[in-house]
């Protein structure tokens, strides 16, 4: 499933959305964020599967524009958590 | 006293067909929502009782209160429920719930028993937030949105209407159609700025149940905006308060260019309902690891 994280104002959207099907739980996107965006947590959406999944930390899910600045400069390609994530692609941005 | 117009009643209701003390599993889901709280028992799956509050200040005394009405008159104690879980936003704080699982994992499975199975695409209009959720064949959440930063087209903003415009917010939904043409949506769906707005078109002459269309218009766009980042897929269906609201939902019907499903169930017990399901899943998990054992 797709899990989507963030919101939407006026100055525009702000999701972060992690595919669980793709995402095994590693956590090598956790220690890469320098916001600490992400956490491995059970999956909350399926509680009879036993799976563990990334997910953006609810403290986050109001700030994420503000969060993700910092490498959002730096260029869509090289964001840590993509990278991180690898050839796994289950993070991807809405903007 | 003054006459509270957005005060929505509370009400419980049991099966009295069902006697529980022949059930196996008793297995029960209470939805501690920011406005209202919802408890659902089930006797083996069968819906027997349910209730709905508005939630106080103190969510785990809401937890309890709701589910006492639940069960008044039944005999029934917290003691007699073999597994309970707790969801919404004080599902935490549930003091009697054995597990807590998030409300849009809850509202997936409920409105999949309530709406049938061929349900794909779910709208949750909450009290404080409104939850765009796909679902598959099984009842399992494949998409999910929601905007954390917003409130703006939730049941709470309908409350502030309703006490506006000084109508009882059962029937604002019908009034908003009692114009004679369809209004501009008001500019910002925002409740404090819409607001505002309508007290200035009120005060430009609009009757109220002009207003009332202008505001239930902008919240059906301003929903259907939610939903298009996911997809939409038929069968649809809304739960939550303003599924009870005609004015909302017949509008985002018309912007959709779909119908709702409707059930014979109340639109608000999907969360708890889903999360007494879960329940006796649950709970039958437990019993088999503890005939391992």
């Amino acid at each position: 499933m797709k899990a989507n994280y963030g919101y939407k104002d006026g100055s525009g959207e702000f999701y972060i959305t992690v595919d669980t099907d793709k995402c095994d739980g590693c956590g090598a996107c956790v220690p890469v964020c320098p916001s600490a965006v992400f956490e491995v947590r059970e999956n909350e959406f399926d509680p009879l599967a036993d799976d563990e999944m990334a997910a953006v930390t609810e403290d986050q899910r109001k700030k994420l524009a503000f969060s993700c600045s910092q490498c959002k400069s730096k260029g869509y390609q090289t964001l840590p958590c993509i990278t991180a994530c690898g050839e796994k692609n289950a993070i991807t941005h809405s903007w | 006293m003054t006459k509270e117009f957005w005060r929505w009643k509370e009400y419980n209701w049991q099966d009295e067909n069902i006697n529980w003390r022949d059930a196996d599993i008793i297995s029960a889901g209470v939805d501690v929502g920011s406005v209202s709280s919802q408890a659902v028992i089930l006797a083996d799956g069968e819906l027997f009782a349910y209730a709905s509050m508005r939630t106080g200040s103190n969510s785990p005394k809401s937890a309890e209160n709701v589910m006492k009405w639940c069960m008044e008159d039944t005999g029934m104690t917290l003691d007699d429920l073999e597994f309970t879980v707790g969801t919404g936003y004080g599902r935490v704080n549930v003091p009697f719930a054995d597990k807590a699982i998030t409300e849009i994992a809850c509202h997936a499975r409920g409105a999949h028993k309530m709406y049938g199975k061929t349900i794909r695409t779910l709208l949750d209009m909450g009290g404080q937030d409104c939850k765009a959720i796909s679902v598959d064949e099984k009842g399992k959440v494949i998409n999910f949105l929601m905007n954390d930063k917003c409130a703006a087209g939730t049941g709470r903003g309908m409350e502030v209407f309703a006490d506006l415009l000084s109508l009882p917010i059962e029937e604002i939904g019908d009034l908003s159609f009692q114009v004679e043409e369809e209004p501009e949506p008001v500019s910002s769906t925002c409740v404090i700025f819409a607001k505002s707005e309508a007290t200035g078109l009120l005060r430009d002459g609009w009757p109220k149940n002009k207003v009332l269309a202008a505001y239930s218009s902008a919240m059906a766009h301003r929903v259907v905006a939610l939903l298009e980042r996911i997809d939409i897929k038929e069968d649809f269906a809304i739960t939550g308060g303003i599924a009870k609201n005609s004015g909302v939902v017949k509008r985002i019907e018309k912007e959709l260019g779909l119908t709702a499903l409707t059930t014979k169930y109340d639109t608000q017990i999907a969360g708890a309902f889903g999360a007494a399901l879960f329940g006796k899943v649950l709970c039958e998990k437990k019993r088999q690891k503890m005939a391992k054992v």
